[in-house]
C-alpha cells in the first residue's frame, strides 16, 4: 500500500485558474467531482505529469514525482502510475494482448506487477485478448484500458470520467468490475467525474471542486452531510450509507441493515451479508414527530436532529440528522421545520422515501 | 530499345530509389516537428519546405548551381575536402533532387502526424514509453499510410524531374542522363520511336504508381 498522497498544483491560465492544495489518502477511491470547468481534468493531469503546472507539488508518501520549489520533476513515463482516458485510446495498430503487454513491458519494476491472466479475469476479457481493438464495443474497450493501465505496475491508478463517453448499457456493463477493483486490489484510484452516481458508488473520499478551488475534501459521507456546500452541489443534497444484505424477506423485500437502523428495499438478488452501498437524496426524507404513523411509506428510522440550514430556495431548509453515527440530510420546508420546532438535539423520526441502491 | 536506354532507366531507378532513401531519413524529423511543434518558426520552415512545389525547377537548379559551383560556399567546402565540384556529377543530382522532392515526402508524413493527435502519445508515456520509444512504437506504426503515401510521391516525382536534372545535372551518359533527359535528346534527334518507348513507359509508370496510390492505400485506422 502506498502512503499518503499530497497534490498542490498552482495553475494560472488567462480563462482559467487551477489552485488546489490535497491530502488523499494512500487507499481507497478518492473522487474528485465537480461540473465541467471546475479543473478536475487539469488537476488529475497535472499528477500524471502529463501537464506540468508551474507552482506544483505531488508526492505519494515519500515519492516526491513534483517539487517545483526544487526544480524537481519526473515525467510521466518515469511515474509509475496508470491513466485511464475517457475514451480508451487503445492503440488501434497492437491486438488487444499487445496493448495490454505495452505497458508490462516498459515497467522496470515487476515486483508487485499483476500477471495478464490475472488482469483479463478481474476485467472479464479473457476471451477478447486476440482480437484488434476496432472489433470491441465501448464497453470492452474501455475495460482493455484499463487492464493495459492496471499492467504497468502502478502505484496509483488515475482515472479521467472513464464511464463519460459510454452510454448507460455500457457504464452498468463497467461498474461492477470497478467495484470489484476496489475491493480486491490496494492501488489507491484518483476517479474524476461529474456524474454524482458514480462518485456515490465508488468513492471513499471525496473532494468537490469548483473554478479551480478545493471546496470540499473529506470521507465521502462526511463531505456529502455537509450544508454548507454551494448552489451547484444543492441539488443533489443526500447521503450514501454504506448497508449489508440482511435477510430476503417473504413479501419480496430485502431488509438492509446499517449502523444506525434498517431499511426496506425492492428483493435484491445479492445474498445475505453482501455490502450494499444506497443513496438517499435529502428530498426523500422527511421528518415526524409521532412515534410511528400509520403510513405507506415502509422506511422511517429514530433519528435526532444535529443542525439545520438554509437552503438554496428561501421555503425550505437542510436538516443533518444523526441516525445512530450514520448521518442523513432531510431537505423540508421552511414552514415545517417551525411548525416541528426542529431545532438541535431534537429527537424524532426520519421517514424515506426512496432509496437508490447502487449496485 | 538501345542500350542508353535501358541505361537512362537503370540511372533513373537509381536516383529515384536513392533520393527516396535520403527523403524518408531527412523528412521524418522535419515533418514530426513541423506537426508537433508550437515554435514561431513552423510558418517559414513550412513554407520553405513546400518552396519546390511553386517554383520553377530552373530556379531552384539555378541557386543550386551557383551554391554547389567552383565560387560557392559549398562548391568551395566540397573541393577542400578533396570531393571536387558537385555539380554534373550523380550525388549532385541526388543533392538537387533531394530537396526538389522533399515536399512530396514532407507533407504526407506530417499531415499523417498530425491527424494522430496528443492523445496516444499521452497513452504512451503513462505506459512508461519515453518519447523516442512511443515515436517508434506508436506514431509511426500509426503513420504508415502517410509514409507510404510520401515515399511513392517522393519515388515518383523524382523519376519525373527533368528541368533540374538538365540545370545540375546535364545531361552525361550513365552518371546524369535519366530517362527525361533521353527522351528530349531522342525528340531532339527527331528519333519518335524510342520516344514513344520511354515516353509511353513513363506514362503508365506514373499511371500505375497513382493508381495504387488511390487505390490501395488504406484509410488512414482512426485512433480509438
Amino acid at each position: 500500500m502506498s502512503g499518503e498522497i499530497t497534490a498542490r498544483f498552482h495553475v494560472d491560465r488567462q480563462d482559467f485558474v487551477l489552485d488546489v492544495d490535497l491530502r488523499l489518502p494512500g487507499s481507497g477511491v478518492s473522487a474528485l467531482f465537480g461540473h465541467s470547468g471546475s479543473g478536475k481534468t487539469t488537476c488529475l493531469r497535472a499528477m500524471a505529469g502529463l501537464e506540468r503546472a508551474p507552482q506544483g507539488y505531488f508526492a505519494i508518501g515519500d515519492e516526491v514525482w513534483q517539487d517545483e520549489a526544487r526544480g524537481h520533476f519526473v515525467p510521466p513515463h518515469q511515474r509509475a502510475l496508470g491513466f485511464v482516458f475517457q475514451e480508451a485510446s487503445l492503440f488501434p495498430h497492437l491486438s488487444v494482448r499487445r496493448n495490454m503487454e505495452f505497458g508490462q513491458k516498459r515497467a522496470s519494476t515487476a515486483q508487485d506487477g499483476l500477471a495478464l491472466p490475472a488482469v483479463s479475469e478481474l476485467l472479464g476479457i479473457g476471451h477478447l485478448l486476440e482480437r484488434m481493438p476496432g472489433q470491441l464495443s465501448g464497453g470492452e474497450r474501455q475495460r482493455v484500458a484499463i487492464a493495459r493501465a492496471l499492467l504497468a505496475a502502478p502505484k496509483i491508478l488515475l482515472m479521467d470520467e472513464p464511464l463519460a463517453a459510454l452510454d448507460l448499457k455500457r457504464k452498468q456493463e463497467i461498474l461492477p468490475y470497478l467495484e470489484r477493483l476496489h475491493q480486491e486490489l490496494a492501488l489507491p484510484v484518483i476517479y474524476v467525474s461529474h456524474a454524482p452516481d458514480e462518485v456515490a458508488r465508488l468513492a471513499d473520499h471525496l473532494v468537490l471542486l469548483d473554478q479551480g478551488r478545493t471546496v470540499a475534501s473529506g470521507p465521502l459521507n462526511e463531505v456529502l452531510a455537509r450544508l454548507d456546500l454551494p448552489e451547484a452541489f444543492a441539488d443533489d443534497a443526500g447521503v450514501v450509507i454504506q448497508t449489508r444484505v440482511a435477510e430476503h424477506e417473504a413479501d419480496d423485500l430485502t431488509r438492509l441493515e446499517f449502523a444506525g437502523g434498517e431499511i426496506y428495499v425492492s428483493r435484491r438478488s445479492e445474498a445475505v451479508g453482501t455490502p450494499l452501498r444506497c443513496r438517499i437524496h435529502a428530498r426523500d426524507v422527511s421528518l415526524t414527530l409521532l412515534p410511528q404513523v400509520q403510513s405507506s411509506i415502509l422506511n422511517c428510522v429514530a433519528a435526532s436532529v444535529v443542525d439545520l440550514a438554509p437552503t438554496e430556495t428561501p421555503g425550505h431548509v437542510l436538516v443533518r440528522l444523526d441516525v445512530g453515527n450514520t448521518p442523513l440530510l432531510a431537505r423540508i420546508t421552511r414552514r415545517s421545520a417551525e411548525r416541528l420546532a426542529i431545532q438541535p438535539g431534537l429527537n424524532l423520526r426520519a421517514q424515506i422515501k426512496a432509496v437508490a441502491l447502487l449496485g | 530499345m538501345e542500350t542508353s536506354d535501358l541505361a537512362a532507366i537503370w540511372l533513373t531507378l537509381k536516383l529515384a530509389t536513392t533520393v527516396t532513401a535520403l527523403l524518408l531519413i531527412i523528412g521524418t524529423p522535419i515533418a514530426w516537428w513541423l506537426a508537433r511543434t508550437r515554435s514561431m518558426f513552423k510558418g517559414i520552415v513550412g513554407a520553405v519546405v513546400a518552396l519546390p512545389l511553386v517554383l520553377p525547377p530552373t530556379v531552384l537548379g539555378f541557386y543550386m548551381l551557383v551554391v554547389m559551383g567552383p565560387h560557392g560556399p559549398i562548391g568551395q567546402l566540397t573541393e577542400k575536402l578533396g570531393l571536387g565540384l558537385l555539380p554534373f556529377t550523380f550525388p549532385g543530382l541526388v543533392i538537387a533532387s533531394v530537396f526538389y522532392s522533399l515536399p512530396f515526402v514532407v507533407q504526407p508524413i506530417q499531415n499523417a502526424f498530425e491527424a494522430i493527435g496528443d492523445r496516444p502519445l499521452e497513452v504512451a508515456a503513462t505506459l512508461r514509453a519515453s518519447p523516442w520509444d512511443a515515436f517508434w512504437s506508436v506514431a509511426v506504426p500509426l503513420a504508415r499510410p502517410g509514409f507510404l503515401s510520401g515515399a511513392i510521391l517522393g519515388f515518383a516525382h523524382t523519376v519525373g524531374e527533368f528541368g533540374i536534372v538538365l540545370m545540375i545535372g546535364g545531361n552525361i551518359p550513365d552518371k546524369t542522363r535519366v530517362v527525361s533527359v533521353q527522351i528530349y535528346d531522342h525528340v531532339e534527334a527527331m528519333e519518335y520511336t524510342q520516344a514513344h518507348w520511354l515516353a509511353g513507359g513513363m506514362v503508365l509508370f506514373s499511371f500505375m504508381v497513382l493508381l495504387g496510390l488511390y487505390t490501395f492505400n488504406p484509410a488512414r485506422r482512426k485512433a480509438l
